[in-house]
């Protein structure tokens, strides 16, 4: 079967299409059209990542993917309706408008359900999502029985497709997105606070409650606006990734808010550009999955937070514990075995190849004998409670006591003295 | 409706919508109680990599390699979202949300991209399924149900679903007692010297392979309402799990045939031709149920 193998149609356009295409698309070159749902998709993304710091913070990433799929239903309906009227049904902004209507409706199904029943807020979440959605494919059922309901393209919202977009609709997704985006840096502040100490903030008269609802409004926001670019079923990545993302570089608050914009915006950037560049392909997936190569790598490299760093703290860490152990067993003269102890003592010139300890080696590890002897003492009295509590086997006792409390520790130690006869 | 058309057209079809909606309410007793109630949304979404994966693997479209890349892919799921979780010290729902988008746009960028136009294998089948199509054509009347000749002929799904019933039906029965006390008091079931993390994994795992199973033939809406619908209304209905899952049971039913029935018959009814999304009414039922159990049902509201 291997040998019947076809050369995917993906690797022969890229063969056909050479990199200038790409390069066009993400120089903005590729058509105002283009250019503009390039611009709706970093716009989009950067509101994105920054409204859902908030949602990540508040440990509500996943209420997103109810009120995305919500949306579903809405679209189906709002098509019926301009049917029934007369229009042909396809008016971007009427279709926008019935996805909101929906996404509301099933948001505060969410929160009924969470607050007014025992359900769980996920459970609550997983019932809204499912059964809007499935209501949402019997609407559509519906459409294509009907006569206008062939074209209608309504697919489209699932996955998100950008490609052959009218000018006014494409207008108006980057104008939605950059007012979204506007919204969001100026509910900023508010929504950061009710984020990390809601009592807090109730308490110094900010109203939570209606904080709340501003950060599902501006999820609402980013959710419609991204039904065209990124399609219903992977907007939910577009509020979470990001700020997932971010989280990894930093500690603060207000640079989690601009990293996870920078990244939802490079997301949503380069993901058009490269759906614009190659044909067929749909614009949500893209994204999405740019979005997740900013993950891993923030996943592998960031500082402190990384699995790269990690695993280096923990090698470095490992390193001195064996040093300090082989350099105690030295001290008393026992026979050292274990490998990474040997090579570490010996690339540190301690011993020799044939385990001799050298003059180094011996002066090291009276040191060590001396320090756990004093260590020893620290720990049996109570005035120095306070530094006994930061002994770790490892820490030089000079970096924790001052001169004056060794010299004192040193005076109870067992001095030297004549072996009597 | 005669006999002669209702078992080859609609009897398999609400057999096959049965199975499915019990198989999944089964353990999404324990899932909606675990907190764990969007596993199921995870897991459905993962599939279809898995699924896209199997078939440019091995040049088919046959059940077994579907099967094994969807349980494949569920497995690579679950254990990403727990890599993740751990490594990156990130709450459990955000990594979900992180792996199973991906791991979606993944799947759907593969199967754009590569040449399965030739074969039934599209983005909208995965999510709808195709309950209406399993019929059986060998029957002619209720006697076929006795015909050892026309039985032969049943859709495979059929008796696949009803076997994978019977499997989670079975784990769910032989580990009951562990399952009811890890569930409600996991520090208690320790205690009692019960091994949680791998009875809970066992857990997630039969759930993705009735979801696994479920969605080959009706798509994954339902498998994601069926997981927490009916149980989240069950809830609503008893303090008691014996009877709560017993209730799942009969809702799960009720939504299963009520939603087939009417996405087959209700546009005749109000004088329309043609039907409407079989997995989408019933997902659609199912919210109904839930939405009557929770203004109406008799323990609805937190214990006070």
């Amino acid at each position: 079967m291997v040998g019947a193998w076809p050369v995917p149609r993906w690797i022969r356009s890229l063969q056909r299409r050479p990199k200038p295409v790409l390069f066009d698309a993400l120089t903005l070159q590729l058509g105002y059209n283009a250019t503009l749902v390039t611009i709706g998709a970093t716009l989009l993304g950067m509101a994105a990542g920054v409204g859902g710091t908030f949602l990540f913070l508040r440990k509500r990433a996943l209420v997103s993917d109810a009120i995305s799929h919500a949306t579903l239903p809405g679209i189906g309906l709002a098509f019926i309706i301009m049917v029934a009227l007369g229009g042909d049904g396809r008016s971007l902004i009427g279709l926008l408008g019935g996805a909101a209507v929906s996404a509301g409706l099933g948001l505060l199904c969410v929160s009924w359900l969470s607050t007014r029943t025992r359900l769980a807020e996920d459970a609550a979440i997983g019932a809204v999502l499912s059964v809007f959605f499935g209501f949402g494919v019997v609407v559509l059922t519906i459409i294509q029985t009907m006569n206008a309901g062939r074209q209608a393209g309504l697919e489209g919202f699932l996955l998100g497709s950008t490609a052959g977009m009218l000018r006014s609709d494409a207008a108006i997704l980057a104008g939605a997105a950059a007012l979204t985006l506007a919204l969001v840096l100026l509910l900023r502040r508010p929504l950061t606070l009710a984020a990390f100490d809601p009592e807090y903030a109730t308490a110094s008269g900010q109203n939570v409650t209606r904080n709340d609802l501003a950060m599902m409004g501006i999820v609402l926001a980013v959710t419609v606006v991204g039904l065209k670019i990124v399609g219903l079923i992977l907007i939910v990545a577009l509020l979470i990734i990001p700020p997932v993302t971010a989280r990894f570089w930093t500690e603060r608050t207000d640079h989690v808010v601009l990293i996870s914009g920078i990244a939802g915006g490079v997301s949503g950037y380069v993901g058009a550009a490269i759906s614009a560049a190659i044909p067929d392909v749909p614009t949500g997936p893209i994204i999405v999955l740019v979005g997740f190569a900013l993950f891993a790598l923030s996943l592998l490299l960031a500082p402190r937070r990384g699995v790269m760093s990690s695993f280096l703290r923990h090698r470095s860490f490992q390193r001195r514990v064996h040093l300090r152990q082989g350099l105690l067993a030295m001290a008393q003269s026992q026979p050292i075995y274990e490998g990474l102890t040997l090579r570490l003592l010996r690339r540190a010139d301690l011993v020799r190849p044939d385990g001799v300890p050298t003059n180094s080696g011996q002066a090291r590890a009276a040191k060590a004998m001396l320090d756990e002897a004093r260590w020893s003492i620290v720990r049996g009295d109570q005035s120095y409670e306070a530094a006994a509590a930061l002994y770790d086997g490892l820490t030089d006792i000079e970096t924790l006591l001052t001169p004056d409390q060794i010299t004192e520790i040193d005076g109870r130690l067992a001095a030297p003295s004549e072996v009597p006869a | 409706m005669t006999g002669s058309e209702f078992v080859p057209l609609s009897l398999p079809p609400s057999l096959i919508g049965i199975c499915v909606a019990v198989a999944c309410a089964l353990p999404g007793n324990f899932l909606v109680l675990r907190r764990q109630a969007l596993i199921g949304d995870a897991i459905s979404h993962v599939v279809l990599p898995g699924i896209v994966v199997a078939f440019l693997i091995s040049g088919v479209v046959a059940k077994l390699p579907m099967l094994l890349g969807a349980a494949g892919a569920a497995v690579v799921a679950v254990a990403a979202i727990e890599l993740i979780r751990r490594l990156g010290k990130i709450e459990p729902g955000a990594a979900m949300g992180v792996v199973f988008t991906t791991m979606f746009a993944g799947g759907v960028l593969l199967l754009e991209k590569s040449d399965t136009s030739s074969v039934h294998l599209d983005v909208e089948h995965a999510l709808f399924g195709n309950l209406e199509s399993l019929i059986w054509l060998d029957a002619t009347g209720w006697s076929s149900v006795f015909d050892i000749d026309a039985l032969a002929g049943l859709p495979v799904e059929l008796p696949r679903m009803a076997i994978t019933l019977i499997g989670v039906a079975l784990f769910i029965a032989i580990f009951w007692r562990p399952l009811k006390i890890s569930t409600f008091d996991e520090g208690f079931a320790r205690t009692m010297g019960m091994r949680t993390g791998p009875l809970g994994l066992a857990l997630v795992i039969v759930s993705a392979i009735a979801a696994v199973a479920a969605f080959d033939a009706v798509g994954s809406i339902i498998v994601i309402a069926m997981f927490i619908c009916p149980p989240a209304a069950a809830r609503l209905m008893t303090n008691r799990l014996e009877t709560q899952v017993a209730w799942s049971v009969a809702f799960a039913i009720l939504a299963a045939i009520s939603g087939y029935m009417i996405a087959g018959y209700g546009p005749l009814w109000i004088g329309f031709h043609g039907s409407v999304s079989a997995a989408g009414m019933i997902a659609t039922m199912s919210g109904v149920i839930l939405g009557i159990a929770a203004v109406k049902g008799p323990h609805r509201q937190r214990a006070t």
